[in-house]
């Protein structure tokens, strides 16, 4: 059978396996596959069929949020390379980057505990200018087959993702 | 199984056949039913013409006394056996309902296992049952209107809920419609059912806000439309905040000016009323007077504003805006983004919500439909599609999302989510549990729901027992756990040992909603008060299940026969066959025997078609690229 559920979630969507993704095209063919498999599209099958329907609905979303987002599409590049994020039995981090990271998480504490929006605002805004460059590397990475300098650039991409759920939790607190 | 309805109109073997369907607003004040009559969906009032049916359910020691406009009627002189916004105790327990309401409800509250219960003159209700009630009475409206004195039978309906539902209160409503003898076709959120309504309506596309100010909830919902898709992108809200909690504010306050004291439930239900009905004066008065003739000898009152009163309840206010802030931000939008703000729920048309949301939005919110009518036209809309009726070309798509994260117990009494809220439903997420001692054979899960970090300050949703674990050393186990959430937003829970490929046996033990037993009990007991004959409905429910298996088999079978190979195609012929004999006989074990039957065999023939239709529609896909 061609389309069966051992397919990675490039070839679900026919898109060319890679950290760059056309964001239409995928939208485009998320919007097709689920246009076949929703189970709004089975409600009148018996229990076999909307159970197929909601399987292959429930792995259209995940094959979708995972290629969509660019950490979780990077982490499964990987994975499908073989490479392990090994988040938790690899925790040497460049002491560099350990620095900048208690400097985010420092300047976070010290706005959350000021009650200063606008400064977290800032932080807001330079992380994601920070997080941008560094998805800009990780591509690169990505692309020319260095894979270990690539696991190293996610690891430090999820903490600046926590830190940057921190200043959403900071900023959720001071609108309450 | 593998009924997969692709079928084109006019292929179908009963082309001309308009399967009747409704959408239901069960709402906290008012429900309401509605469907789609020649392709334009309208509500579908009672005999004198009335729109809403009061969400009221007055009960007397034959059982139900009255129902809408009636019960509500006596709720001041029989405040113990009329009951109202019943909605807010579905799938809570008294504690729940203590915390936030008080002891100012006028019910002689039942703290039964699960969800509260409450004392009638006509025995213990729950408010599942009290639910059915009012959702057979907008069954027998929609019957009555639709089929007349002939008869006539309801394909099933789309009950919708607030966004913001947690799974107890999805199941309880779920349970509520079963035992009113639905059949559920989805359970539908009301912004998104308020979604299709206004974006079919008026060819919508982009960015759309919902604020749904109920009753008793509020919801917001933040919507991405375009091209026939309505794709929810974050939800928020507050299930226990609707206009009953601005009535209350204003009846306590009165009750402080005015140094009463100890007021009797009749009283209390008199300051409610009152309440409602200043505050809907003031939404186009400056000022008012409130009544307070708690004595028929004396009449006497306090002078209202509407300044007074939206000080009062600027707090409530707000709480609305910082949900729909946070939904905002979960959405990773900015207000600005937002091309029209869509407002729903009869507390909207209080000025001060009107302008807070148009502050917020920078831009007049759309008050171009009904709002207490809009979510029962939306769910009519996708009642009539999910029932087959859809025209070609009159087809939409719904994607939604799960309102509050899903997670598990661990140690220390911590939350470690599992799903996160805002994700697209149906969902799953499987996760990996080991023994910590040597031959343990069980291990008890707990699943809560919610955003906070203690699982006590979450909702515990249910404990699972996993047996039949095979012993071995600490740690050697794999326990692989499966959350899935379907389309209607519940959850399911399945658990195998992946070393040994053993499938633990499951033991779900909701904390909140009712047990299969209490709803076997209440449908028992149901039918005997009504005389009615549960062999009978049974018999029928798997005749209509039989019939329309077969058909959607034939469908399958003349599009994609060829899927299937001639050994293949015999054992399925053969079982449907099978199923016709049963299904003419008066035996519903039997007939559900071969539907089962029926569905197993045609499981794969369905996986086939479900990869044929994902191909066709992705090569497709390609030639529409390569033609421009």
């Amino acid at each position: 059978m061609a389309t069966n559920f051992s397919q990675n979630h490039f070839e679900l969507f026919d898109l060319p396996r890679g950290f760059a993704v056309d964001m239409a095209k995928l939208d485009a063919a998320y919007r097709e596959v689920q246009t076949q498999v929703h189970p709004d599209r089975h409600a009148a099958a018996g229990d076999a069929g909307r159970r197929v329907a909601m399987q292959w609905s429930t792995r259209a979303n995940e094959a979708y949020q995972t290629l969509k987002n660019p950490l979780a599409r990077a982490t499964y590049l990987l994975q499908l390379r073989g490479q392990d994020i090994g988040a938790e039995n690899n925790t040497a981090m460049e002491p560099a980057f350990l620095m900048q990271q208690m400097e985010w998480r420092e300047a976070v504490e010290d706005a959350t505990a000021a009650k200063n929006a606008d400064a977290l605002d800032k932080l807001l805004r330079d992380l994601r200018e920070d997080k941008k460059l560094r998805y800009g590397k990780l591509g690169a990475l990505l692309d020319s087959g260095a894979d270990a300098p690539a696991v190293e650039a996610v690891r430090q991409l999820m903490f600046l993702e926590k830190v940057e759920d921190e200043i959403g939790a900071s900023l959720e607190a001071l609108d309450a | 199984m593998a009924l997969l309805q692709i079928s084109e109109p006019g292929q179908s073997t009963a082309p001309h056949q308009h399967r009747m369907a409704v959408g239901i607003d069960l709402g906290t004040t008012n429900s309401l039913v509605a469907t789609v009559k020649s392709g334009a969906a309208e509500v579908l009032p009672d005999i004198t013409g009335r729109p809403l049916l009061p969400s009221v359910i007055r009960y007397d020691a034959n059982g139900v006394n009255a129902a809408g406009y009636a019960a509500q009627a006596q709720q001041v002189s029989d405040p113990r056996n009329t009951i109202a916004s019943v909605k807010r105790f579905m799938g809570r327990g008294l504690d729940d309902i203590r915390t936030t309401y008080g002891e100012k409800l006028p019910y002689d509250f039942v703290d039964a296992p699960g969800m509260v219960s409450i004392k009638t003159a006509a025995g213990v209700k729950s408010p599942v049952e009290v639910s059915a009630d009012i959702l057979s009475a907008l069954r027998a409206r929609a019957e009555q209107s639709m089929f007349g004195k002939d008869g006539g039978e309801l394909v099933g309906a789309v009950i919708t809920v607030p966004a913001y539902f947690d799974d107890a209160q999805r199941q309880a409503t779920k349970d509520a419609a079963k035992l009113a003898g639905i059949n559920v076709l989805r359970l539908l959120n009301e912004p998104t059912a308020a979604a299709i309504a206004y974006g079919l309506d008026n060819a919508a596309e982009g960015i759309y806000a919902v604020y749904d100010l109920g009753g008793g909830t509020f919801d917001i919902s933040i919507l991405k439309l375009s091209k026939g898709v309505f794709e929810v992108l974050s939800t928020g809200g507050d299930s226990a905040l609707g206009g009953d909690d601005f009535d209350r504010t204003l009846a306590a306050w009165a009750a402080r000016e005015a140094r009463l004291a100890d007021l009797t439930p009749v009283q209390e239900r008199c300051m409610l009323v009152e309440a409602r009905a200043a505050k809907e004066r003031l939404s186009d008065a400056d000022a008012t007077f409130f009544s307070l003739s708690l004595d028929h000898d004396r009449a006497a009152g306090l002078h209202v504003t509407r300044k007074t009163f939206e000080a009062l309840t600027e707090k409530l206010l707000k709480k609305t805006l910082v949900a729909t802030r946070k939904a905002l931000r979960d959405a990773g939008l900015g207000p600005e983004e937002v091309k029209g703000v869509v407002l729903v729920g009869g507390a909207t048309r209080m000025p001060q919500v009107r302008e807070a949301v148009g502050t917020l939005f920078g831009q007049k919110p759309l008050t171009n439909l009904n709002p207490d009518e809009v979510v029962a036209l939306g769910a009519a809309m996708q009642a009539n599609l999910l029932a087959g009726n859809r025209a070609l070309g009159d087809d939409w798509l719904l994607l939604d999302v799960i309102p509050l994260s899903l997670g598990l117990e661990t140690m220390g009494g911590l939350a470690e989510k599992v799903i996160p809220r805002n994700s697209t439903i149906p969902t799953a997420r499987a996760q990996e549990f080991t023994t910590f001692k040597d031959g343990q054979t069980a291990m008890a899960i707990h699943v809560v729901q919610g955003e906070r970090e203690l699982v006590a300050d979450c909702r515990s949703l249910a404990r699972f027992e996993l047996r039949g674990i095979p012993p071995m050393v600490a740690g050697a186990a794999r326990i692989r756990v499966t959350f899935q959430v379907d389309a209607d937003g519940l959850l399911s829970v399945s658990a195998r040992e992946a070393t040994t490929g053993i499938e633990a046996s499951v033991a779900v033990k909701p904390s909140y909603g009712l047990a299969d037993d209490d709803i076997a009990r209440m449908l028992k007991d149901s039918f005997e008060r009504a005389g009615d004959d549960a062999q009978a409905r049974a018999l029928k429910e798997q005749q209509v299940e039989a019939e329309q298996m077969l058909l959607a088999t034939q469908v399958a079978l003349e599009q994609d026969g060829a899927l299937l190979n001639a050994e293949e195609r015999a054992a399925i012929d053969a079982l449907s066959e099978k199923l016709k004999l049963a299904n003419a006989g008066s035996d519903h074990h039997a007939i559900k025997a071969v539907i089962g039957e029926l569905n197993r065999a045609t499981e794969e023939f369905a996986a086939r078609r479900m990869d044929q239709s994902i191909r066709r529609a992705l090569a497709g896909r390609k030639l529409d690229e390569v033609s421009l």
